[in-house]
């Protein structure tokens, strides 16, 4: 699949984002006042930065609002509801703690269980997809999951909590790419099942039906990026969960503190990169290409 | 709305003939042709005469190779253009409703106006059947004609997809497989039309027929005894050079 910039930044912050929503709807003892507008500042900036960077990629934006309306059938559309809800429900908890000083924690349980909810909605947009046979699984929301809630923990200054965390998204992330690594082979889609010629004999692309790449082409297949991979995931597994673990193992100053999160997200991103870059579309089967 | 119908009352689709089709690309041409200048927006190319042409088609014809073990090979056209599945995730993917499948006659049309061009469903066709159109950000897909075949101001004749309307070699079928008494059903039961992609699930509408067995050379044939060789041993003046020529080193060693 073609890595589009902004999906990658989309799917990386609005994690991050809705992420350290959750753990500030879920704290007991949440920050008042001004502390608390700068976490939810940072929160918010993060998860709404990255659904606008979302309709970066879309046709026609400015039609964005019909997507709210098949959120019975259309995983996206529930995306869209559930992030809209969660950052309405949020925001009225926020705004209780800001300029108020009052904490509502049945309305943090709320949005927090919303901001997850957004998170897991994002995930299902992937994992539901016959075609791409690496995202359809129930890993990929365990994946997106499991990223979300340690950013958010990193995000929102819980050390110990943050430093399990990114043991269990490592385990994760490299469960999710073992299986993802055989996925397409068990998926039983060859160009053989594509055509239907399979049982004649060995099936093998002749001549495409253009000169030069196409639209499904260009977004589907995508094998410059691959020739890399190996390397990519041991410097997205480097920067999302090695670094921060060993300076926040040192003793705690903020600098090792922020560079802990930078690290972190730069490793988040580099992951998202392939999830892209890596998925195969049963489509390149047509063109004898992966 | 996106959820799929639970049945349609007719199942309208294209029966396409592997072992007709010869791979002329008129059905793209005439795809392209109709529908640039019909139903919804024109279909753009990028750069026609420039480096690394690009346009949207809604119709495209690859060219296969197969080769069974131990014989030939043989060269397979394959028209590919929307299946208008009975179960089409294209479809439930939509999250605006511009996608959907009509329960009169099962073909599957996008909405452009209400298209935001997010593409999950070309994401989410295993076959590469949409193609979002670079120049107008909305989905473009095949209509199976419907401004055609339902057309009372065209003659009766060319109420029918372009793309079959124009195959010279009459590889390409249009009907309603709902029908068993149909072309479109007969055809399919005659020749053991195929699904793409079954393992999926999508249950497509139209049909492909597999290209019909070749003749083969093994074949017992009463003209064999006739044609067994004469001679495997070179005789006279050939037999003398192929000696003298075997003495000489430099042969390559297969042959030896």
């Amino acid at each position: 699949m073609h890595p589009a910039p902004s999906v990658i930044i989309f799917t990386t912050f609005s994690g991050l984002g809705f992420g350290l929503l959750a753990w500030l709807g879920f704290d007991a003892s949440p920050a008042k006042g001004w502390a608390a507008f700068w976490w939810f500042l940072i929160a918010f900036g993060f998860a709404c930065g990255g659904l606008i960077s979302s309709t970066f990629h879309l046709g026609h934006p400015e039609r964005a609002l019909k997507a709210f309306t098949q959120w019975r059938t259309s995983w996206l559309s529930r995306e869209g509801v559930c992030a809209v809800a969660a950052l309405f429900v949020m925001g009225l908890y926020a705004a209780a703690l800001i300029f108020f000083d009052t904490h509502i924690p049945h309305l943090g349980w709320i949005g927090a269980l919303l901001s997850l909810g957004t998170v897991f909605t994002t995930s299902m947009i992937y994992a539901q997809l016959e075609t791409i046979p690496r995202w359809n699984t129930p890993l990929t929301s365990l994946l997106y999951l499991s990223y979300a809630i340690t950013g958010g923990a990193l995000l929102s200054g819980r050390v110990t909590i943050a430093l399990i965390l990114l043991l269990i998204t490592t385990a994760v992330q490299l469960l999710w790419w073992k299986q993802g690594d055989s996925a397409f082979a068990d998926s039983g889609s060859t160009l053989g099942t594509a055509t239907g010629l399979g049982d004649r004999g060995e099936v093998r692309s002749m001549a495409h039906p253009h000169t030069s790449p196409n639209y499904l082409m260009r977004e589907f297949i995508h094998v410059i990026g691959r020739k890399h991979a190996q390397k990519l995931r041991i410097i997205s597994l480097g920067l999302m969960a090695v670094l921060p673990v060993i300076l926040l193992l040192l003793p705690f100053t903020h600098v090792f503190a922020l560079l802990a999160v930078l690290s972190h997200i730069a490793g988040v991103a580099t992951s998202r990169w392939l999830f892209f870059a890596e998925a195969e579309h049963t489509v390149g089967l047509y063109y004898g290409m992966r | 709305m996106t959820s799929l119908p639970t049945s349609t009352e007719k199942k309208l689709g294209l029966v396409i003939d592997l072992d007709t089709c010869v791979g002329c690309h008129a059905c793209v041409i005439s795809c392209k042709g109709w529908n640039t200048e019909n139903y919804g927006a024109p279909l753009s190319d990028q750069r026609p005469y420039g480096e690394e042409p690009m346009g949207t088609f809604l119709n495209r014809v690859h060219s296969y190779e197969v080769q069974a073990e131990g014989q030939s090979a043989q060269t397979v056209h394959f028209p590919k253009s929307c299946l208008h599945c009975e179960n089409a995730p294209c479809v439930t993917v939509c999250p605006t409703g511009a996608s959907y499948k009509r329960a009169e006659d099962g073909i599957v049309l996008v909405n452009e106006q209400d298209c935001i061009g997010c593409g999950l469903c070309a994401w989410a066709c295993p076959y590469g059947a949409r193609e979002l159109d670079q120049e107008e950000g909305v989905m473009k897909k095949c209509t199976l004609c419907v401004d055609r075949i339902y057309n009372e101001n065209l003659p009766e004749v060319d109420r029918t997809p372009a793309c079959v309307r124009t195959c010279p070699a009459g590889a390409r079928h249009f009907g309603d497989f709902a029908d068993p008494d149909s072309n479109v059903s007969k055809l399919t039961a005659e020749r053991g039309g195929m699904d793409l992609m079954p393992e999926l699930g999508t249950a497509p509408v139209n049909k492909y027929l597999p290209p019909r067995p070749k003749d083969s050379w093994d074949d017992e044939s009463i003209l064999a005894p006739f044609l067994e060789p004469v001679a495997d041993e070179a005789k006279g003046l050939l037999g003398w050079i192929d000696k003298q020529l075997s003495r000489l080193p430099g042969d390559s060693k297969e042959e030896v």
